[in-house]
């Protein structure tokens, strides 16, 4: 069996080069195609009608007019009279038309009435929403009360962060098809190609091989397109209508911005104590936080320093009609890591201790001690800590103040199941099959350097065939799991073919198969660069046969074999200049710090932490679904008021990654979610060390920085 | 907070609450006559006064040829490149002038193409990404740039970014960094490229490749 370990470091040919991404000319020249710019012959266009209200009871509902609208093939209600209503943009109805205006014309014409009921659609104050809170056990470590009082320094706080959603720029939807011979054709926008097939087979009712699932392109996810949802198997319904007609949904921007998911929030009454020499020997919270009618979201505090000797922690899910959460981006933690390390730098400041020190002494705290001191050094290094770091408030005269701060993270990111499927013909082509997906992370690319690695090839000589049910099953793209699955299924698949080939050449060779080697576009005896064939020559000697092997990774035993494996740290810095008569803020520098594993490709690997990074100052500065307390609906469910940075608001960004030996070692590790965690955190206290006071919710928005700076609660 | 370009310089700015689609609704029976009269179809001469609101041939000058579609005065050039004539490398993203992922060349001068109706993008020069991107079965020296500098992830907002970078390099074809930093504010990117954005513009301003 062949021996699937990476090769040493220095040795690698492909693996650990920055080749340009495989697909970037096409999605750069605007050839690459999504299923969103799908147009198939005799394609039908759906439209979703939803509801205005965040609480009601459906009395009746009306489609007569709407089914006799021009050019109108099927409707679809989807709550029937009867229904209750829990959020605003519930899906009431589904049209399909000959053209996008008039299956949106004939929504307009279905009648619905309601029975409107009460709403309760914010949560940043526990004692408005009691009745809608459900408490968690408390838990408990150690004396809180004792430590409490043999503290030197107490300081209690309240900190929020709120609601965002996942603005994946391509909208979440579908192109389908479900023919009379019950088959359907699928073309979703989905972070997982491989589990959408059975999630569809199973809500229409029809065998999972009668589906098939295809996309080469996904205009981004992070963490809210992983099933085909109620629009999709709707869509799949009026196809069938429709005698079998693709039919196309896309959701609208105002209903993507409000049902397809999103990221709780979190808040948190919070207590840390520590002694003067700066060691942490309290936490205690009362958090809570809403991931919409079923409750949810629960960050995990205190975050990486979880070894706080005296704990206890409260934590409520407070119910809202509000559409349901997604997994966002490492779920979970940024509220976490904000909760965490914003108490943990006011306590600092009330200390009168430099953060830095300060969380470097406490580092004893974290479950990786080590990397998270060296981290934060280098971090501190990178942003001119010494330099540019002065006691909170101490920001001179003048509007502008500059500040520093920290944030710190965690995140696992092993692989998840993931089989190839690799090819060699006789001609010497070589490829690999897998049903993963690449959602700009460069999955394609970092396979393609798997595969030329293992083979002996270079780049242009293999090739990589994602986003089809046709090929054998990968996990979903979610949690960071892809890279490690992926990679490593691939270096198995490309050995075990590979063993075959040196089985069919071993003869001609003189030399037994394990004596053989690929290495620089030959297979030749181990070392003797004379005894050797061409790859195609070796290939012809299949003659009329092909190789076709898969390998897997599993992730039971990934641990074992080495390949890919999960637990990393990560620090960020944040420097920002505030204006404190206008209150906005301005992002300086960020600069990021991150324990990585083995990098495939260095060049796509730091893109991930540039982008996590700018997600990051998105969500401190500008990002929040802000509900109506009166008509219970997002009130800026747009990209004119829901706030994204543009190129201009990210300042410079720095990143570090720990490419390293040790860190090679590791194996594979994802990287899409830890550096998207810390940021906010840094943000925050950057603004809290600039301005003298803390901004205690996130985003960092003018009105909220001025409240805090003149006393007002936000 | 982001700089941002009036949308579709343009026509007619509008506050969030407003319904788009009711006021271009309104405008195809209005406001658009006058382009119309003056434009060259004789379908649309012949219903002086009044287009729509039912569907009316037009012809569209795209890339530099003249294509022809039956639209509703209502539909947006966006949708209608998208949906009627399968050009799909402008993308429908916010759909109302705020993202730039839809950005075309009209005229040579960079527009979000969900902001203007088709009907009045007759007798104009429309420039798409695929007008320009793969010239001569080469990646234009913006694409180039693109994949040089991996100011790319899921893709999606690529295609408008390039399309005003290229806008901004015609006009600004020496700039500053920030320059480049002000002059891209019209496009929005949720992956977080523009640190490649940012060195990609430059490079390709600097006709250069730092492969």
């Amino acid at each position: 069996m062949a021996d699937y370990k990476w090769p040493e470091m220095s040795k690698r040919k492909v693996m650990g080069t920055s080749p340009k991404r495989l697909d970037g000319i096409e999605k750069a020249s605007g050839r690459a195609k999504y299923n969103s710019d799908l147009n198939k012959p005799g394609m039908l266009h759906a439209v979703l009608l939803v509801s205005p209200h965040a609480h009601a009871k459906v009395r009746s509902i009306d489609t007569s007019a709407a089914e006799k609208h021009p050019g109108v093939t099927g409707l679809r209600v989807i709550a029937p009279a009867g229904t209750e209503i829990q959020w605003a943009g519930w899906e009431i109805a589904a049209v399909a038309a000959t053209t996008e205006l008039a299956a949106r014309d004939a929504a307009g014409k279905i009648k619905v009435e309601y029975d409107v009921l009460e709403h309760v659609v914010r949560e940043n104050d526990l004692r408005k929403v009691k009745t809608r809170a459900k408490a968690a056990g408390e838990q408990l470590e150690g004396d809180p009360e004792k430590a409490a009082k043999e503290a030197d320094v107490v300081l209690e706080g309240y900190y929020g962060i709120p609601t965002l959603t996942h603005c994946c720029l391509e909208s979440h939807g579908q192109v389908v098809a479900w023919t009379p011979d019950n088959k359907v054709e699928f073309n979703p926008s989905t972070q997982s190609v491989t589990s959408i097939r059975a999630d569809m087979a199973r809500a229409l009712s029809v065998p999972a091989a009668n589906v098939h699932v295809h996309q080469d392109h996904v205009g981004g996810g992070f963490g809210s397109k992983f099933q085909p949802d109620r629009w999709g198997v709707e869509s799949a319904q009026l196809s069938k209508m429709a005698g079998g007609k693709p039919v196309k949904l896309f959701l609208e921007r105002s209903s993507e911005l409000v049902i397809a998911g999103c990221r709780p929030s979190g808040f948190a009454r919070i207590k840390v104590a520590a002694k003067k020499d700066g060691s942490v020997t309290l936490w205690e919270s009362e958090g809570w936080a809403s991931g919409g009618v079923g409750g949810g979201g629960s960050a995990p505090i205190p975050y990486v320093f979880t070894k706080v000797p005296n704990r206890r922690q409260q934590h409520s899910a407070v119910s809202l009609n509000t559409a349901p959460i997604r997994a966002w981006r490492a779920p979970n933690h940024q509220q976490a890591a904000y909760l965490t390390c914003a108490p943990l730098d006011d306590l600092a400041a009330k200390l009168k201790m430099d953060p830095l020190e300060f969380f470097i002494k406490n580092a004893n705290l974290t479950p990786r001690q080590e990397t998270y001191e060296r981290q934060l050094r280098k971090a501190g290094e990178m942003a001119e800590w010494k330099k540019l770091w002065h006691p909170r408030g101490d920001s001179g005269k003048g509007a502008i103040k500059r500040g520093l701060g920290i944030g710190v993270h965690t995140w696992g990111g092993a692989g998840h199941d993931s089989t190839c499927r690799c090819t060699i013909h006789p001609d010497g082509t070589v490829e690999v099959e897998l049903g993963s997906q690449d959602l700009g992370t460069g999955t394609r690319t970092i396979i393609a350097q798997v595969l030329a690695e293992s083979l002996g090839l270079k780049l242009n000589e293999v090739r990589v065939k994602i986003g089809d049910t046709n090929y054998p099953p990968s996990g979903t793209s979610g949690g960071s799991t892809t890279v490690g699955g992926v990679s490593t299924s691939t270096r198995k698949a490309a050995l075990n073919a590979l063993d075959k080939l040196f089985a069919e050449v071993a003869g001609a060779l003189g030399a037994p198969a394990d004596q053989l080697e690929a290495v620089d576009g030959k297979i030749q005896v181990k070392g003797n660069a004379a005894k050797s064939l061409t790859w195609k020559a070796a290939c012809q000697k299949l003659g009329v046969k092909t190789i076709s092997e898969t390998g897997a990774n599993v992730p039971s035993q990934a641990a074992k074999e080495g390949l890919n494996t999960g637990g990393v740290g990560g620090v960020q810095i944040a420097d920002v200049s505030v204006d404190v008569e206008t209150g906005v803020v301005r992002m300086n520098r960020l600069v990021a710090v991150q324990d990585c594993g083995n990098i495939i490709n260095p060049r796509t690997a730091e893109s991930q932490v540039y982008g996590a990074c700018i997600m990051s100052i998105c969500g401190a500065l500008m990002e929040e679904r802000i509900l109506d307390e009166v008509t219970g609906r997002v009130l800026n469910a747009d990209f004119d008021t829901y706030k994204l940075a543009g190129i201009k608001d990210i300042g410079e960004i720095l990143v570090h990654l720990e490419v390293d030996e040790q860190n090679y070692k590791r194996g594979v590790i994802g990287l899409g979610e830890p550096p998207a965690v810390g940021g906010t955190a840094a943000i925050a206290n950057a603004v809290a060390n600039a301005i003298g006071v803390r901004v205690p919710v996130v985003p960092m928005t003018p009105m909220n920085v001025l409240n805090a700076l003149s006393g007002r609660k936000s | 907070m982001s700089h941002r370009k009036d949308p579709a310089s343009k026509d007619n700015k509008q506050g969030s609450g407003f319904s788009r689609r009711g006021f271009m609704q309104g405008i195809g029976v209005t406001g658009a006559v006058a382009p119309a009269l003056t434009g060259a179809e004789a379908e649309a001469q012949s219903v002086p006064g009044v287009i729509g609101p039912g569907a009316v041939a037009i012809t569209l000058n795209i890339n530099g040829k003249a294509m022809k579609a039956t639209v509703e005065p209502r539909e947006t050039l966006l949708d209608v490149l998208r949906n009627h004539l399968d050009i799909t490398g402008a993308k429908r993203v916010c759909d109302r002038g705020n993202c730039g992922a839809c950005s075309v060349l009209v005229n040579g001068k960079v527009m979000y193409a969900c902001s203007i109706l088709a009907l009045d993008a007759q007798g104009k020069q429309i420039t798409t990404i695929e007008g320009f991107a793969m010239a001569g079965g080469k990646p234009h020296p913006v694409v180039q740039a693109f994949v040089d500098n991996d100011a790319q992830q899921c893709g999606y907002c690529t295609p408008g970014f390039v399309v005003a970078a290229k806008a901004f390099l015609d006009r600004n074809p020496k700039p500053t960094y920030e320059q480049v930093k002000d002059g891209l504010g019209g496009n929005l990117c949720r992956c977080g490229t523009y640190v490649g954005i940012r060195k990609a513009v430059l490079q390709a301003a600097q006709g250069g490749s730092n492969g």
